[in-house]
């Protein structure tokens, strides 16, 4: 998969798990499996789309990589350099390169902080720039995203979400990041929103050389915008590949469910749905085998005790799947 | 063919007085619904479609207020009637569904005594073991497994997806004329979205149910609905069959608003984005609202409020380019129209 160079953000068998409590004297303990081996390689200039359903640890992973979720065991390399367990100014110094965009515009940003504020703090925490320096830069930042002077010091509850997500992207660029995070960057956003920040991201990834990994469960945003994708279940990546690859010639089952979900504005297309049996399981106490068996309609009784490893199975080396009988048959 | 009328909002005005202003949130919204048929109700964020159907269950409290208009159910005026008439329609004549099914749950009462509640309510003749055994009946037909034992939970002891359901049972127990579906898929996964959205169609059209979608998400609606009314600003800009808004939208807003969707669109391209801001509701409507926005704007745009234009068979316009090419609407019962054939 990887051909010359190192890749810039390598992500690499990567365990996150969360020991509970339950129980009224707080005496059973639970594991919650939220990422489960992942390793995933990103190029400079990648946008890797990461897709999955609720539960399935992309927004687990996502902020495992920026330090907000704790590891339990794996690497995360950046430039070569394995970024879990730093501490202290080590940590501190590699922050500024991984930046995360939360899901929520609403809930993401200090209410009680101005944007110039909100926007400049980094920096002045990074020691990258004091004083007028940063009203400077935060005023430019602000104007390339398409906001203005008047806006500067205001507060987060009078804009609307799309002007929210734009504040949270000046006060991660201003802090020249070469990896961006996104996790369901427009979800909240109406689709003419969407379609603005979309256009935006893009535009930014090519004048600020950005790398981006792009978590969503929106499969047609993620078609629009990735040229690699990755496809999550209870922790797990279970396909990835190209975007036009796997979305053409998927080869998981549940990749295949995903797919036909999505929906189309022509009411003359027949929508055909594969439906899944029941609810998305929980990350906890998972079966062996492989965690799709139980719903998966191509099951047998192989699956239920060996996982299946994320190997390639056709003709392309970048297509990889894990499932022991995947399509075509 | 003529069909059968069973909902039809004539002119509602809606305004909230606040502390900032006057917000002029609904100013003329009219729209039918037959029965047996589903309408989604589309728009953006901001543009009247949960005031709307709000509205039409009297669910405005101060300092919302409903100004002028008519709603009229089954031939009768809702805005007309008293409260203990208006409690005796809702739940059991009409049903509303919301988007967050356990926010709407009451998280203190098991779930099959929720549903079984409805149902007490509206019919004092029945007992209690008699509305549990519906109500358990009720949440099995909506493919809840071990129905007897969820029905003993809490709302938040259910997914998602599950509780969605719950809502559901609770609002078709009763068997009512008609159902009001706020966003009731937005909050769900798509795997999920899709048996919701199937048992929804199933049991609607079982008991007869007329719907009425609100949704921001067009793709949902071109699988679930027969008619379109497209929201804007407070206004219903286009209305029609579902095939003849989604394929061949007249309206400058309708268009633009497909256009962004990145359906199948070269990636290489930007997509499609719709210049400027959605407008200030404090400003009270004196011209056309999208004119800032539009493509085709005229200067009559600018001056004076455009009417409906209705197209053949129904397809409803509110917009100056049609003028000359439809009737303006003059009066709606000579419009009912029937999506089938």
């Amino acid at each position: 998969m990887k051909i010359a160079d190192s890749p810039l953000l390598d992500i690499k068998n990567l365990h996150v798990h969360f020991t509970i409590r339950e129980g009224l004297l707080r005496t059973n303990d639970a594991t919650v499996k939220a990422v489960n081996g992942l390793s995933i390689a990103l190029d400079a200039g990648d946008i890797f789309g990461l897709v999955g359903e609720s539960g399935c640890g992309k927004t687990t992973l996502g902020r495992a990589v920026v330090g907000l979720a704790p590891i339990t065991s794996g690497e995360v390399c950046f430039n070569g350099l394995n970024i879990v367990g730093l501490s202290g100014r080590e940590a501190y110094e590699r922050a500024r390169h991984i930046q995360l965009i939360f899901q929520d515009p609403y809930s993401s940003l200090h209410p009680r902080k101005t944007v110039r504020d909100l926007v400049g703090e980094g920096m002045k925490f990074q020691g990258l720039a004091k004083g007028y320096e940063i009203d400077e830069r935060v005023l430019a930042m602000l104007e390339r995203l398409g906001l203005s002077i008047g806006h500067m010091y205001r507060y987060a509850h009078e804009f609307s979400g799309g002007q929210r997500q734009r504040i949270s992207l000046a006060r991660a660029l201003v802090l020249h990041p070469e990896v961006l995070i996104l996790d369901e960057p427009t979800s909240a956003l109406d689709v003419s929103v969407q379609a603005q920040i979309l256009n935006l991201l893009k535009e930014l990834q090519s004048e600020f050389n950005l790398t981006y990994l792009f978590i969503s469960h929106n499969l047609v945003v993620v078609r629009y915008m990735s040229n690699r994708i990755g496809v999550m279940y209870l922790g797990h990546l279970v396909e990835t590949g190209l975007t036009n690859d796997v979305f053409r010639k998927p080869q998981h089952p549940y990749t295949r469910v995903l797919l036909s979900s999505m929906p189309s504005i022509d009411p003359d297309i027949a929508h055909t749905r594969i439906l899944l049996e029941g609810d998305p399981p929980t990350p906890i106490d998972l079966p062996p085998g492989c965690p799709f068996a139980p719903r998966c309609c191509e099951v047998r009784e192989h699956c239920n005790l060996e996982k299946p490893p994320l190997v390639q199975r056709g003709d392309d080396s970048t297509h990889l799947v894990a499932c022991h009988f995947p399509y075509p048959h | 063919m003529a069909a059968d009328l069973l909902l039809s909002v004539k002119d509602l005005k809606v305004y909230f007085y606040t502390l900032r202003g006057l917000v002029h949130a609904l100013e003329r919204v009219s729209f039918y619904v037959n029965r047996q048929e589903t309408l989604g109700l589309a728009g953006e964020t901001g543009c009247g479609k949960s005031v709307t159907a709000r509205s039409i269950l009297r669910l405005i409290d101060p300092p919302g207020r409903i100004m002028s208009g008519n709603i009229f159910f089954e031939g009768r005026d809702l805005l007309a009637l008293n409260k203990a008439e208006m409690r005796h329609i809702r739940g059991s004549q009409i049903s509303m569904i919301m988007q967050e099914p356990k926010i709407s749950l009451n998280p203190v009462i098991r779930v099959g005594d929720q549903v079984a509640e409805t149902l007490l309510v509206h019919d004092r003749s029945l007992n209690r073991r008699s509305a549990r055994k519906q109500a358990v009946d009720m949440l099995a037909q909506l493919g809840i497994p071990d129905a007897t034992r969820i029905s003993r939970r809490y709302a938040h002891e259910l997914s998602g997806g599950m509780g969605q359901r719950v809502m559901i049972a609770m609002m078709l127990v009763t068997r009512p004329k008609l159902l009001i579906a706020d966003e009731p898929t937005s909050a769900l996964d798509v795997s999920v979205q899709g048996q919701i959205l199937e048992l929804m169609q199933k049991l609607t059209k079982d008991i007869g149910t007329s719907v009425l979608m609100i949704t921001h998400d067009l793709a949902v609606m071109a699988q679930t609905c027969d008619w379109v009314a497209v929201m804007y600003a407070g206004d219903v800009i286009e209305m029609g069959l579902v095939r003849d808004v989604l394929k061949h939208p007249q309206h400058p807003y309708t268009q633009d608003l497909l256009k962004t969707i990145p359906d199948k669109g070269n990636p290489n391209e930007p997509l499609y984005s719709i210049k400027g801001n959605v407008p200030s509701l404090l400003e009270p409507w004196t011209n056309c609202r999208y004119a800032p926005r539009c493509n085709y704007v005229m200067d009559r745009c600018k001056r004076e409020i455009p009417p409906r234009y209705v197209l053949n068979k129904s397809h409803q316009v509110a917009c100056f380019l049609y003028e000359g090419q439809g009737e303006i609407e003059m009066d709606k019962e000579c419009f009912k129209e029937t999506a089938s054939p």
